[in-house]
Order: C-alpha cells, then structure tokens, then sequence
C-alpha cells in the first residue's frame, strides 16, 4: 500500500519507475476523497492541479532527474499563500483571497518536484490549539473523531496521521506544530528561528512564528526539512548560515549524548505521562545517551510572557485587514470608520478578535511597561536559562502536552485553559530554539508526545535522536483504526 | 484586575473592532481572566535586564541595493481588493 511507505522507499520507487507520479497522486486523492470527508482536514483540494505537477514531475522522472522529493505529493497548511490558489488562513476575512504569489517555502518545495494536492484546515490564522477556531469548521482527530487534533496546524497533523500525505507543512508560534503532532502520533519539526523562511506566511507573531514539516518520521522529515531550509533575502529575519546534510546525519550514534531533563516539565505531569518521557530516556541511555537533571527557574512564566507577546505582535500584524485592498469587506458601509470596524468585527472570528484586543491592550498608553516590557524582560530571562541549560546538557527532554487530545468542545469557552495546553511548547518559541515531537506511546487509546529541545540551528542533532528512538521504537508506526 | 465594558468599548474602538451586543459580555469575561492570568509578570521580581524583541540577538537588519525588484502587478493585486475603479481603490467618501 503506498500510502504506508516512507518518502525515501516512495522515492526509490519513482526513481525505479516502479510508480509513477500520477498513480502516486491518485492514489493519496482516493484516500482523501474517501476519508476526508469524516475529518475536515482540508479547506481546499486542488486536484486537477496536482496531477498536471505530477504529471510534469514523471517527465523530470523519465528524463533521469532525481531528487528525493521529486512526484511525492503533500499538502500545505493555508497559511502559505500559493499563487492563484485561494489562500484563506482559515479565517472568513481571506475566504476569497487568490494569493498572488507563492510563499518561500511552497517556491522551494515545488523546484524540489513536490505535487500539491490541497491546502490544510487550521485555526483562524494559527490562533488556537485545537483547531476549533477555524471559518471552516473544526478538524477531527483520526484516532478518535469526538477528539480535536490539536491545533493550529490540526489539519496538517490529522492529514498526516491519516496518510492523507506522505508530509504536510505547518507553522509552529507557540506549540502549533508539536502539539497537534503529539496529538495525532506523527513526526513534528518547528526548526530554530530564522532557520526556514517566513515570506508569504500570513504573519501571526513575527518575532515567534516558523515554518516547519509534520511527517510519519524523523527520517521523512530530514528530507523536507532540507528543501525547506535556508538563506532568503526576502525574509528580513532569515539567518545566511550554510545548511547541513540532515539526512546524512541521521544514524550518528548517540554515544555520550546529554540529555537533560527538564526539572519544571515534570512539576506536576500526570503520572501516565511522565512515565511515557521515562521510558523514553530509557530507551535513550540504551542508546549511550547520558541524563543530566537540568533546571530553567523562569519557565513557569512563559505562558503568560508569551500571552502578553504574541497577542501584541498579533494586534500590530493584523492591523492590515482593513477592508480596502484585499479580504472580507462589510456591506454598505456609512463611513470609512463604519468600514474598518465591521470589516474586521465581521470577517475575524472570536478568538482572534480577543488577541487582538488583548494585544491592543498590554500595547496602550498606561500598560505598555506593566506588559509588554515586562514580557520582553522575562522572555530574555527564559532565554538566558536555556543557554545555561545547554552548557549541560546537548538536548533537553520532556512532555511536548500535558494530556492526550481532548473532547471538541471541552475547552473552547475558556482561553486560559486553553492557552495552558502550550505549556511545554512555548518556552522554544520565545527563546527562538529548534524543538521536534516525537509519538512516544499512548494514553486511554491516543497517542502522546515526547519533546527534544536543543540550541538554536540543532535541527541536524535533533532528527539525529529523534531518528535513533524511532530505530528502537515503533509509536510512529501506528496508524489509527480504519486508517490502515 | 477585571476589565469593565467601557475597557472593553475602548480597547474595540483603538482596535477598529465592531463588537455585537452579544460578544461584548462574553469579551468582558474572557479578556479579564486572560488579564489576569498575564498579571503574573507583574509579580514577577525582575531587576534591570534588557527588554528582548528578537529570539536572535545580534542579528541587524539587511540593507540591500535600493533597486526595484518588482514588477507592476497592480492588476493582480487589486484583483483581491472589494472594489477597485481605473486602478483605484474605492472606499466611503472622506471628504465632504
């Protein structure tokens, strides 16, 4: 079955012309066509267009190029814009946005010989973490359909764990790349900041938000990561730093590795939980790996550093939607004043119009010093204790959540405890680190998470013992029933 | 520390946010207990460090040639604007 083979076997057998491109291609369209429906992973299907792209990636095939994602299919997150493609960002204010251009990121996936085959569901503008907050109705987790898939890239992870894609893309600004991958029991990448390109990513938090890859493994996910990375003078904060051959890395053995754990991640962790994150460092020690015991004294602060945050780089970003020159656009308006107003009130959904305030709030005359500076004074604080932590320690492990997916519906109505299930994703996002999540196991039936941490531009040490566990592991095999 | 609705009012208005009648209360809850919950930081005993607004400190902004790198695609762009006449975009008369 070709949906259960990994890119680098698919891969292979392109090259081999065993398949083709397009049988490729019809066959991961069967499947969504055919298991979608009960999942709502995706906002648009581009199926025509995807098998002209596999078309054309046969030609290439047949005329001896090779690359090992030339004809494999994915499906972006519709945060990229994709040239001529409606690019929503699951929001009613772009429900009719063509973008006219395509993202940095779909730019070096499609010269890599990637075939599109649609753009995946999300959370309003990647504000969420449960999926729930998108214009086109909530993603359901594969495992376990009256489950959220996690968020804001809960259409990529249950895309992915259904082999509805060999890979999807995401973006992770707080944990929205890990989370719903830890969620779903796939592969998750957020790589350092300024490591892949922001350029045509619909901006949710400038200084936090990244691009990164959901795959069924590390391996798979070395390969994306590599067409994904680099150098982009049209990303003011991309970093020119050469980068290196993650696949070729992968087996490097883990002989004298420091693993730290992370004393505050397990202050408090259900006891299932962290008994899944011991097992794993077992596994690691069998490996050659060291533990060291590691302590990051201000990480308990970083979910209200980061509430404060991103809210207010949120509140400045999407200032842009006005009604005017692109996006949703009220009827009859009275004045330019009436425009902006119900524009915006009508086309953004609740949760963002409450980042939005909470933005313009912590950003007013009178709060600016009480919040935002303040948040930027801890966020350094955070940053300085993970530096510390890496003097010990190569990588650090822990929980990527505090619990299996939850019910739809159970936390919605409540931000706060909504905000808390990125508890042990954020602290990375602010300090700018590369981060992967690993499925480690199960919990009541539904997969779970391990997090590995390291310092900025690790990615390549990262994949190399996130690979490693999954030789001696086969949670990321597992595939939720009736998705075989 | 609870936010009150005329909070709310004033943070909608610098926000250029219509909110409905049936939002506002539930904005008055909501952004009070995330209001409180980010007070935190208030508590938090931080000496003089420096604020950080950028996770890669050190890095400065590019400058490049200042050379024209696009092309005149206002036609495509526009073509995502609500209403758009010879060029333009329209909106409600500003000037009486």
């Amino acid at each position: 079955m070709l949906h259960t083979l990994s890119i680098g076997e698919l891969s292979r057998r392109l090259g081999d012309r065993q398949i083709s491109s397009v049988e490729l291609t019809r066959h991961f369209l069967a499947r969504i066509e055919r298991l979608n429906p009960a999942l709502n992973a995706l906002i648009t299907l581009t199926a025509e267009e995807a098998l002209r792209q596999a078309a054309a990636a046969d030609l290439r095939l047949r005329q001896g190029v090779r690359n090992p994602l030339l004809g494999i299919p994915l499906i972006h997150k519709d945060i990229f814009c994709t040239d001529g493609i409606r690019t929503s960002c699951g929001s009613r204010m772009l429900d009719n946005f063509i973008a006219p251009y395509d993202a940095t990121i779909v730019t070096k996936l499609k010269a890599a010989g990637t075939v599109m085959m649609g753009k995946a569901n999300m959370d309003e503008f990647a504000m969420g973490s449960s999926n729930e907050t998108s214009f086109y109705g909530p993603v359901k987790n594969p495992w376990d359909t009256a489950k959220v898939p996690g968020g804001s890239s809960g259409g990529s992870a249950a895309a992915a764990a259904a082999r509805l894609a060999p890979f999807t893309t995401g973006t992770d600004t707080g944990g929205s790349i890990r989370q719903p991958a830890a969620l779903t029991g796939v592969t998750g990448v957020k790589p350092t900041y300024g490591r892949v390109s922001r350029y045509g990513m619909i901006a949710f938090a400038s200084s936090l938000d990244q691009a990164g890859v959901l795959a069924r493994s590390a391996a798979d996910a070395a390969i994306v990561l590599q067409a994904m990375a680099g150098f982009d003078p049209k990303d003011s904060t991309s970093v020119d730093a050469p980068v290196p051959n993650y696949s070729a890395a992968l087996e490097a053995p883990l002989k004298g590795l420091k693993i730290g754990l992370l004393r505050e991640f397990f202050d408090g962790l259900e006891a299932r939980n962290s008994a899944l994150i011991h097992e794993a460092l077992k596994i690691y020690r069998s490996l050659g790996a060291e533990t060291v015991e590691v302590s990051l004294p201000h990480l308990p602060m970083s979910v209200p550093t980061y509430y404060v945050v991103a809210p207010a780089e949120c509140s400045s970003n999407l200032s842009r939607f006005d009604g005017v020159r692109f996006g949703y656009r009220c009827e009859a308006p009275k004045d330019l004043l009436d425009l902006y107003e119900r524009s915006r009130g009508e086309g953004f959904g609740a949760e963002v119009k409450r980042r939005i305030m909470t933005g313009t709030y912590v950003l007013s005359a009178g709060y600016f010093d009480a919040y935002y500076l303040k948040a930027q004074k801890v966020r350094r604080l955070i940053t300085d204790d993970f530096r510390a932590a890496f003097k010990r320690a190569d990588l650090l492990i822990g929980p990527t959540t505090p619990t299996p997916a939850f019910d739809i519906g159970a936390k919605i109505n409540d931000p706060v405890t909504m905000y808390l299930n990125d508890i042990y994703t954020i602290g990375a996002n602010l300090a700018g680190l590369p981060a992967v999540s690993l499925p480690c196991g199960f919990i009541d039936g539904l997969p779970m998470g391990v997090q590995l941490i390291g310092p900025h531009f690790s990615e390549g040490a990262l994949l190399n013992a996130a690979h490693m566990f999954q030789t001696q592991t086969d949670w990321h095999q597992r595939v939720p029933r009736g998705y075989e | 520390m609870s936010l009150t609705r005329q909070d709310v009012e004033k943070i909608a208005r610098l926000a250029r946010l219509s909110i409905t009648e049936q939002e506002m209360p539930v904005y008055v809850t909501s952004l009070s207990s995330i209001v409180n919950f980010v007070d935190e930081l208030s508590r938090a005993k931080i000496g003089a460090v420096e604020p950080m607004a950028h996770p890669l400190d050190g890095q400065h902004q590019r400058l490049r040639a200042d050379l024209a790198t696009e092309s005149d695609n206002h036609e495509k762009y526009q073509a995502n604007a609500p209403a758009v006449m010879a060029g333009l975009y329209v909106v409600p008369r500003v000037i009486e």
